[in-house]
């Protein structure tokens, strides 16, 4: 019998905005000591007052619209009652039934070229909860509320993904699409794009949905990859021994890499939810939302497709010049820049900027060499003004002097040497130095010519015409 | 239609309240009553009337994003029956 996955992912975004959701605390608490973001707006003292943050609502609106989805003219935010001690107020603010957008898709690319297009079923804003933490040593809990009102945005996608691959590459894609439009950092591992997953099996060719699991705290996309086949394959077995799949929450224990079975939670009507009192409706007038839609920018599965299009680039160069937009628009002015083949632009990027970006951490907006000193160097390799090598070499100078190509070339004197003396002199001088393979040479070992060639371009600094070398180096030995 | 007394312990457990058997009774009593009020709400028909969040209108009188400085963390503690390392210090949670 053939099984088949049925996956949805219910993920929490942080958006990156400066200040809280509802109050002016900062937003970001990364490696802040506990309690130290922290005011009576978001650690619910009686008598406060919540009020909502612009910025949120335009990232929000910008990501459903990256996603496809309805924006709503008009939303509400509702309480969400439950009692646990990192939430003060005893209700979380978040959105129910009017949202701030309805509907939506992800188009994500497989590896085997198909699209999965993934639906979305639920997507609102709301608060972050504290955090709690247990201590061991004397039996009691301590609570930071520091991320207690950190703005988040709830998406929940359809039963549409069918393997524990499609579900990772989801979170690729969002995760580059959340940078992208620059809505959030989407780090995983410091929680801002966090990942619950509901997972099923079924026959194949079956269109019933069979009970679900829910698998909580996959913090990173390979833990998604590997809980979800551990619980796919616990399943199958689980129906191929005739038993049966309980609507268990399973929790991912990442240092064992197994699944633990949580308590059964309060079920959704326990949750109460009423609009909240104390915030106003959210109008998005038709002014505000083109003005944040302007910027919006090309998404980046459009920008690869274009890619292809207009520069002829291969799918596998489009693939990763559009893996961030900064790359991209990089890349893009370089294209510019330099006028020429946009395929050898790609190249000299996938070959050496690339390893450039990775060796120093920065982003290709962030290089000293700009795209207009790059363009600058692959025209003078071009030229033949200077060589391949020295081409490459003076990446790195551009990038840790911030001088020009141009400049560098004149001060250190780079430019390839062309002159056939100058060349034959130096020539004359190794075939002097070394009689020894010069006689192997001559008795057939022609392999050598490599060598020479060798010697003379280290003589001269890499700066020799290569093939006016070796045609020289030929006319002497031959 | 009278609220069943089971109904009125699981109100309570929700929102943690601790109920006499007297007051189970009496909550039941006025619960049920604001139920049968709204019930006789309900029965007008509105579906030509947009509902009402917010009496009001208009704007939504949001905050620019701009961070400012924190309340500090002793103000904060001080309101806490007890603390350690900077946090509110709890008894464990049965999970
Ligand atoms: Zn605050």
């Amino acid at each position: 019998m053939d099984y088949e996955a049925v996956i949805g992912l219910e993920t929490h975004i942080q958006l990156n905005t400066e200040s809280k959701i509802f109050c002016a605390c900062k937003a970001d608490s990364w490696n802040a000591e506990p309690n130290t973001n922290i005011c009576p707006v978001c650690t619910g003292m009686p008598g406060v007052l919540p009020v909502l943050n612009r910025r949120v609502v335009e990232k929000g609106v910008l990501l459903a619209a990256a996603m496809h989805a309805e924006i709503q003219p008009v939303s509400y935010f509702d309480r969400k009652n439950y009692f646990y001690p990192d939430l003060p107020k005893g209700y979380q603010i978040s959105q129910y039934d009017r949202p701030l957008a309805k509907g939506g898709y992800l188009d994500v690319p497989q590896a085997d070229g198909s699209i999965r297009r993934v639906t979305i079923w639920k997507m609102h804003m709301e608060e972050d909860a504290g955090k709690t933490k247990n201590d061991p040593l004397t039996g009691t809990r301590l609570i930071d509320f520091n991320r207690c009102g950190v703005p988040l945005i709830e998406m929940v996608t359809g039963p549409d993904l069918r393997s524990a691959d499609e579900a990772a590459n989801y979170l690729i894609r969002l995760r580059q699409l959340l940078r992208w439009i620059g809505v959030s950092e989407a780090d995983m591992e410091k929680g801002h794009l966090r990942c619950d997953a509901n997972v099923s099996v079924r026959q194949k060719g079956e269109t019933i949905l069979n009970t679900k699991t829910e698998i909580k705290n996959v913090n990173s996309i390979e833990a998604v990859r590997t809980a979800i086949t551990k619980e796919i394959e616990r399943q199958i077995r689980e129906y191929q021994s005739g038993g049966k799949v309980e609507a268990w929450t399973l929790e991912w224990d990442e240092d064992t890499q197994t699944l633990k079975k949580m308590r059964s939670k309060e079920t959704e009507a326990d949750y109460r939810y009423f609009r909240e009192p104390d915030l106003l409706p959210v109008y998005l007038t038709d002014e505000w939302k083109v003005k944040i839609l302007e910027t919006l920018p090309e998404l980046p599965l459009e920008r690869r497709a274009r890619f292809v299009q207009e520069y002829k680039l291969p799918e596998y160069d489009a693939e990763l010049l559009t893996s961030e937009r900064s790359l991209s628009d990089y890349f893009e002015a370089t294209v510019r820049a330099y006028g020429g083949d946009p395929k050898r632009v790609s190249n000299w990027l996938m070959n050496d900027v690339l390893r450039m970006l990775n060796e120093t951490g920065q982003t290709a907006a962030e290089l000293a060499l700009t795209p207009t000193y790059l363009a600058d160097i692959i025209r003078f390799v071009d030229a033949g003004t200077v060589n391949a090598n020295t081409g490459k070499s003076l990446l790195q100078k551009v990038n840790v002097s911030g001088k020009s190509p141009a400049e560098i070339i004149q001060a250190e004197g780079l430019a390839k040497v062309s002159d056939d003396d100058a060349i034959r002199a130096v020539v004359e001088q190794v075939l002097a130095e070394s009689p020894k393979e010069v006689e192997s040479y001559k008795n057939g070992k022609t392999g050598l010519m490599g060598w020479f060639v060798g010697q003379v371009m280290k003589k001269m600094q890499g700066k020799a015409d290569a093939q006016k070398a070796r045609a020289l180096l030929e006319k002497h030995l031959n | 239609m009278p609220l069943t007394l089971q109904e009125v312990e699981h109100i309570a457990k929700l929102a943690r309240l601790e109920l006499t058997e007297e007051e189970k009774a009496r909550y039941r009593e006025q619960l049920s009553a604001i139920l049968d009020y709204v019930a006789q709400l309900q029965r007008l028909d509105t579906s030509s009337i947009p509902p009402t969040a917010s009496i009001f209108s208009g704007d939504s009188h949001l905050r620019p994003d701009e961070p400012r400085p924190a309340l500090p963390r002793e103000a904060l503690l001080k309101n806490a029956p007890e603390h350690e390392q900077g946090q509110f210090k709890i008894p464990p949670v049965f999970e």
